[in-house]
């Protein structure tokens, strides 16, 4: 073919504003998701570093903590209450601009359309929309910093009454708190134009051929995570808008009455039930968990059968797991609240459905195995990552079938055995599936190669710096370490721990610094990187048959069509181990 | 990479391509690609009304809970103009499709005629809305006064949220419509804002049995 056989009418536009700020291309959107995602990253983990430092040096005066907060850190000494806004402020900008943001809205964006065939997403303006809705919705939630009183205090699920009672709960739960939720419900608008996009582009413009079990597994994962977040964030919306009015409009929706805060009784609430938001919380808030990992999933799946050079062992009953994952996802909020004085009937069936988790969940690990097993291993940095995700995978879930259990969580609740678990299955293995995409499909978005030797150093330090971090908090948890404190330094019974928290400390230290070959290795490539050919990995999906970085919109005017499914590496008898998904259906050589 | 050498930057302008049918993976089609075809746009629509269903019924189960947990759950004495304003979007409802099958009669006069009608009744709806809030006011009614009250005002202002969303869309369609510039491709936004408006019409008659009946 000389010529597209019909060529597009669609141009790029011109001008710098639509090109690249305002833009409709879903390549550019999904790249702003990116950077938005990791500057988000960056200041949550600054944030970390200084709780981290401040739990084993909790009489330290610190000269530039008393410019940077006068009161809350008043001659350099770091108050409890600073210390729970900056835990507030890492899990909310960890959770919702980073875990929620990068791997669904920006890998997701510029490569749903791409791996589908697609021109671009259903609806661009929508699309836009929902960038700068999101990014508006982190200026207000950063804004929080600066108001008077500070960041708020309560949490990432800011439970009320504290979240809901106002500036007399603490400095940061005055306007802090409420630009919290203002943040929070502006971020639910923009997940839920972004899910409207996602789903109908999947089911409405797949190309010719694309059948749903010819889809690559990461388009599966984000259709199920998109499907996720319209459900959850429909109910945030409706929970963060009671609980605004709570604080600015006197209602009572969540405050009970007889609240006695700061030595005054509080007589403008009553009747409000704080179990209510915990009820709408969760039923978001367990959701939210795979709307992080399963995308994180799909390109572990995606990534495994590509550098395995075999195809995915049980494409369809990763497909139908990961249907089951989002299904169950719905019906297990109440084992974030087993302690909430439930009743144990409730709690044993919400245990039971959260041990049927597992299942789906084991399912996904031994399909995993399966692909490697007998594979020709390429150990590129980016399948390196994907086996790092397979590890904090198992690791962390294992410790969820210990929370999941009434009896036990009985115990665990509300120790670090519970934040080393999130951290783990949430937190590192979400970010682990984020890198391994970043130096698998960077070629593809900036048309440079990143460098490996750098990103294998930058993995095997990350490797052993998250596990340094977070295992011993399972540990710590045992002994009953409980989260959320700022300082254990005059607690007889922890004093055996505090080793151990320095230990940990240093390991973030540790990642933290490590974090910085990445970013080294990230701008250094974008712009020196060596160029990337069409298809460097020998991969078989759609975006590998197009340019690096593909054309506006991406098939050039052609319409792809498609032939084989997407993981038919090493077949027998073919030309090479590869078979595209666009190849014509007789470069499957014919049985017999 | 036979096909690699076809992809080019640069763009030979023509018509655009003939629309194909099919497309959702089936081997008898492909899609046409940027821009929201209409199927696209019926499943936005779908997935939408999905969201807000969520949304509504997440008040609404907070409300249940909120008013089996407390004795302080107090009757709001409903507006009677709530009866009128419920007759208006249903009149509005049904203007919008003697509109429609005017338009596939191929009357557009009668479709502009009715679908103005339609779009003028949506605003009287958010008219009579506010009169009613108005008349709670001077009753001494106010968000905060009882949980009843407090959900009143909530369901309500979500509701006429979406409204304002409906009748611009309506607003839309009818000033293209009055301007003569209601090609085919216009027809999808007729249909997708019609439909999402009986949504908003069948919600209300719920809100308005769950006000009557629990609140």
């Amino acid at each position: 073919m000389s010529a597209p056989a019909h060529a597009s009418a669609h141009h790029a536009p011109s001008g710098f504003w639509r090109k690249y700020i305002f833009s409709l291309d879903h390549k550019v959107i999904g790249i702003q998701y990116y950077f938005l995602g990791l500057f988000s990253v960056f200041l949550g983990m600054s944030l970390s570093l200084l709780m981290r430092f401040h739990m084993v040096n909790p009489e330290a005066k610190v000269s530039w903590f008393a410019k940077l907060w006068p009161t809350a850190a008043a001659g350099g000494l770091m108050s409890p209450e600073l210390y729970l806004s900056l835990m507030t402020m890492h899990g909310t900008i960890m959770v919702f601009f980073v875990l929620t943001t990068v791997p669904q809205s920006g890998f997701g964006n510029y490569f749903l359309p791409i791996q589908i065939g697609a021109e671009d997403m259903a609806f661009p303006v929508l699309n836009m929309m929902s960038f700068w809705t999101t990014f508006l919705a982190l200026v207000v939630m950063v804004a929080a910093f600066f108001v008077q009183g500070g960041a708020p205090l309560s949490g990432w699920t800011a439970y009320p009454p504290l979240s809901g009672a106002g500036r007399i709960t603490g400095p940061g739960e005055g306007m802090g708190q409420t630009l919290w939720i203002l943040s929070i419900a502006i971020f639910c608008g923009a997940s839920l134009m972004g899910a409207i996009n996602f789903i109908a582009t999947t089911v409405d413009l797949r190309c010719k051929g694309m059948k749903l079990m010819r889809m690559p597994l990461t388009c599966w994962t984000w259709l199920v995570t998109a499907i996720l977040g319209l459900l959850g964030f429909a109910v945030l919306l409706a929970a963060g808008v009671l609980l605004i009015l709570d604080r600015v409009a006197g209602s009572s929706f969540f405050l009970p009455s007889g609240l006695f805060i700061s030595d005054q009784i509080i007589a403008n609430h009553k009747g409000g039930s704080p179990l209510l938001w915990q009820h709408l919380f969760w039923f978001f808030g367990h959701p939210e968990v795979y709307i992080a990992i399963l995308p994180g999933m799909g390109v572990t799946s995606h990534l495994l059968a590509t550098f395995a050079r075999k195809p995915v062992f049980g494409y369809k009953a990763m497909v139908y797991a990961v249907l089951a994952i989002g299904f169950l996802g719905f019906l297990v909020w109440g084992h974030h609240m087993f302690m909430s004085g439930m009743n144990p009937y409730s709690a044993m069936a919400f245990s039971v459905l959260t041990m049927c988790i597992g299942v789906p969940s084991a399912i996904k690990t031994f399909n995993w195995i399966g692909t490697l097993w007998g594979g020709k291993i390429h150990f590129t940095t980016s399948m390196m990552f994907a086996l790092g995700f397979v590890s904090l995978f198992v690791t962390g879930g294992l410790s969820g079938i210990f929370l999941g259990q009434p009896a036990l969580d009985l115990y665990f609740h509300d120790t670090y055995f519970v934040v080393g678990h999130f951290h783990m299955i949430m937190g590192v293995a979400a970010i682990f599936g984020m890198f391994a995409g970043t130096f698998y499909w960077f070629p593809k978005m900036f048309g440079r190669m990143m460098n490996e030797t750098l990103g294998k150093i930058h993995f095997y330090l990350t490797f052993l710096g998250v596990y340094g971090i977070f295992t011993p908090m399972h540990y710590v948890g045992l002994v009953g370490n409980p989260r959320r404190y700022s300082d254990f330094s005059n607690v007889e019974y922890l004093a055996g721990v505090i080793p151990v928290h320095q230990f940990m400390t240093y390991c973030a230290y540790f990642t933290a610094a490590a974090q910085i070959i990445f970013v080294i290795n990230l701008f250094w490539s974008i712009r020196k990187g060596p160029k990337a050919p069409v298809n460097p990995w020998n991969a078989t999906s759609l975006e590998w048959t197009v340019p690096s970085p593909p054309p506006f919109d991406n098939f050039a005017g052609v319409h792809p069509v498609v032939n084989h499914g997407p993981y038919e590496y090493s077949i027998p008898g073919a030309e090479r181990d590869f078979i595209m998904q666009t190849d014509p259906p007789s470069a499957v050589p014919a049985e017999g | 990479m036979g096909m690699a050498g076809s992809f080019t930057h640069e763009y030979i302008q023509g018509p655009p391509p003939p629309p194909i049918e099919g497309g959702w993976g089936d081997d008898g089609g492909g899609n046409d690609g940027r821009g929201s075809s209409r199927r696209a746009s019926f499943t936005g629509l779908w997935v939408l009304l999905a969201a807000s269903t969520m949304l509504f019924a997440a008040f609404t189960s907070a409300m249940v809970v909120r008013r089996g947990l407390s004795d302080d759950w107090a009757s709001t004495p409903k507006p009677p103009i709530l009866f009128v304003n419920t007759a208006v979007l249903l009149l509005s409802s049904a203007a919008l499709d003697m509109a429609r099958r005017a338009l596939k009669a191929g009357a557009r006069e009668r479709f502009n005629t009715w679908w103005t009608t339609g779009t003028v009744l949506g605003f009287l709806f958010l008219g009579g809305q506010t009169l009613a809030w108005l008349q709670l006011k001077d009753a001494g009614v106010f968000i905060s006064t009882n949980p009843s009250s407090s959900f009143f005002y909530v369901l309500t202002a979500a509701h006429a949220f979406h409204l304002l969303g409906g009748v611009s869309a309506l607003l839309y369609v009818d000033v293209q419509a009055l301007r003569l510039r209601l090609g085919p491709a216009k027809r999808t936004a007729i249909d997708v804002s019609a439909i999402f408006w009986h949504f908003l019409d069948g919600l209300w008659l719920y809100l308005m049995v769950l006000f009557y009946v629990w609140g």
